[in-house]
């Protein structure tokens, strides 16, 4: 396990970023706003080099950087490809984020890649491998990361931990800090018919590095309960930001993402969602 | 009950396979169609990739039959790596045995063309050589040297006129395809590459250049191909393309 206290994960400012978005190129060069920071997605710049690299060294001079993965599969039942890992490695190695983070899910299985978060049960074997896995990629990628807590559709029954404590078990065997996507807690609170607020309750907060914040949209089960899908295609919804509110009144400030990825909208817009959390950052500043 | 990852993926990529057992909604109901979110997620984002992958070849089939398309081909080749912008390298090799397009004959060189491009815009940067030294090689060095070309460079020679028919598609300005063999060749001078059909000679001068042949040996199969091959013709497009990268490995 890393040692924390030499691998600080809080070097991010306390100020909103965005999901960096080649259209948006341009305006954030010329009018950031209350944008302080950018993240991307790792995978999108393991190519070997053209504009997405040179965009990406561009930006990296102007803002800080947070390098978030979607392809390592940490949640997987076999091990980690480890090809990726030294794609991470030399990503992380020339970029220097100021934070990398990964997600609680798996997406690889047998050498097939499905491009989504897939849920896992929390129990001790999970565990287990979550947690090797994890000092796997801090020890490879030389630096302390925040996982992600997932949105959920469904509920595995063999679970026996809250996620809760499950992510807490694991910042503690490994070391890692948290990133806590507050429209993820959303929702699976609503999904899976939980409390939201005790969620955020029962979150070690002293332990998030980042937040995140993002668009759902809203479907039904077969029996007609709600069923919201993480799509981050929207704005975010206004129970999010008063999830939001009460987390970052309770935690303190903290570096706020807000994640847009899909129906990418112009700039503005996006700017808008980030002057609005700037907003919400400065009833504790 | 433990739900593997063996059987949840096969559920996911498996539209009419039962659903796993042991996932519920959170208060002891069946998961249902909650699980179907994940196979959703799945099969629309690899669709959304192709498309992004394989803008002509769907304009080729219609954007209903892609979809039909994309769904078989994400079930018989799901990504083999994170990397999504590579995603689809098998689609021409595929597209050779897919029966329903079958009566497309040029659709799989269509999509090799568009690997080409999407292979060349994330390739390594690499800075031209100065085309002086070209000119100061003695022809006889020059002739048993191999030439590095860049990075970004890609060959598809076809029996089709793919450049035609991929411009056809996506400039509306273009003029209607004739029937004719291209020989194509992907170059990107600084970040946006683009394809350009090859004088006659060209392709077999660059695919010779390309498996390492020495320059002289290039020379002779471009020579074979087309007698009157216009060498520098030949130079010109690459070092106007920044394609020259040095002489030597």
């Amino acid at each position: 396990m890393l040692d924390a206290s030499t691998h600080p994960f809080d070097q991010l400012p306390n100020t909103p970023g965005v999901g960096y978005k080649a259209q948006h190129f341009s305006d954030l060069l010329e009018s950031p706003g209350s944008v302080g920071w950018l993240e991307i997605h790792a995978e999108n710049y393991m190519g070997a080099g053209g504009r997405p690299i040179a965009q990406l060294r561009h930006l990296a001079e102007r803002f800080a950087l947070s390098v978030h993965g979607v392809g390592l599969s940490i949640g997987g039942e076999g091990r980690l490809d480890p090809e990726h890992l030294q794609r991470l490695k030399h990503l992380v190695g020339w970029t220097k984020p100021a934070s990398f983070s990964e997600h609680l899910a798996w997406s690889t299985h047998d050498s097939a890649f499905l491009n989504d978060l897939l849920p896992l049960p929390y129990t001790k074997d999970t565990l287990t491998r979550v947690a090797d896995h994890i000092d796997e990629v801090q020890e490879t990628v030389g630096r302390r990361m925040l996982l992600e807590n997932p949105s959920s559709y469904l509920a595995f029954d063999e679970s026996t931990y809250q996620e809760t404590d499950f992510l807490r078990e694991i910042a503690a065997r490994t070391g890692c800090g948290l990133l806590l996507d507050v429209n993820n807690v959303f929702v699976s609170a609503t999904n899976l018919d939980t409390d939201p607020i005790s969620y955020i309750d029962a979150f070690p907060l002293d332990l998030v590095g980042e937040i995140h914040l993002a668009g759902h949209d809203e479907d039904h089960d077969d029996h007609g309960r709600p069923l919201l899908i993480d799509s981050h295609g929207r704005e975010v919804a206004e129970p999010v930001w008063s999830l939001y509110e009460y987390a970052i009144q309770k935690g303190g400030a903290r570096p706020s993402l807000i994640e847009w990825d899909n129906d990418v909208p112009d700039w503005p817009v996006l700017e808008a969602e980030a002057a609005r959390a700037a907003r919400v950052l400065e009833t504790v500043a | 009950m433990t739900v593997d990852q063996t059987v949840f993926r096969s559920a996911v990529l498996t539209p009419d396979m039962d659903r796993p057992t042991g996932l519920s909604d959170g208060k002891g109901a069946p998961a249902g169609r909650r699980f179907d979110v994940y196979r959703n997620n799945v099969a629309v984002s690899l669709t959304e990739a192709l498309e992004t992958a394989f803008p002509v070849v769907k304009k080729l089939v219609g954007d209903a039959n892609f979809k039909l398309l994309a769904g078989v081909f994400l079930r018989q080749h799901p990504p083999s790596s994170p990397l999504m912008m590579f995603y689809g390298a098998e689609m021409p090799e595929f597209l050779s045995g897919f029966e329903p397009t079958k009566s497309i004959g040029y659709l799989p060189d269509i999509a090799r063309l568009e690997v080409a491009l999407r292979e060349s815009y994330h390739a390594a940067d690499a800075a031209p050589m100065d085309p002086a030294d070209l000119q100061n090689t003695a022809p006889d060095d020059l002739m048993v040297s191999t030439v590095t070309l860049a990075p970004a460079l890609r060959l598809i020679r076809s029996r089709w006129p793919i450049h035609a028919i991929w411009r056809y598609n996506m400039d509306d300005d273009a003029p209607k395809p004739e029937m004719a063999a291209e020989d194509v060749v992907v170059l990107r001078a600084d970040m946006d590459p683009s394809p350009l059909v090859l004088p006659a000679g060209g392709g077999a001068f660059i695919a010779q250049l390309l498996a390492r042949s020495n320059f002289g040996d290039a020379l002779t199969a471009a020579a074979q191909e087309f007698e009157s091959f216009d060498l520098s013709q030949m130079l010109a497009i690459l070092i106007s393309n920044n394609a020259l990268i040095k002489i030597g490995d």
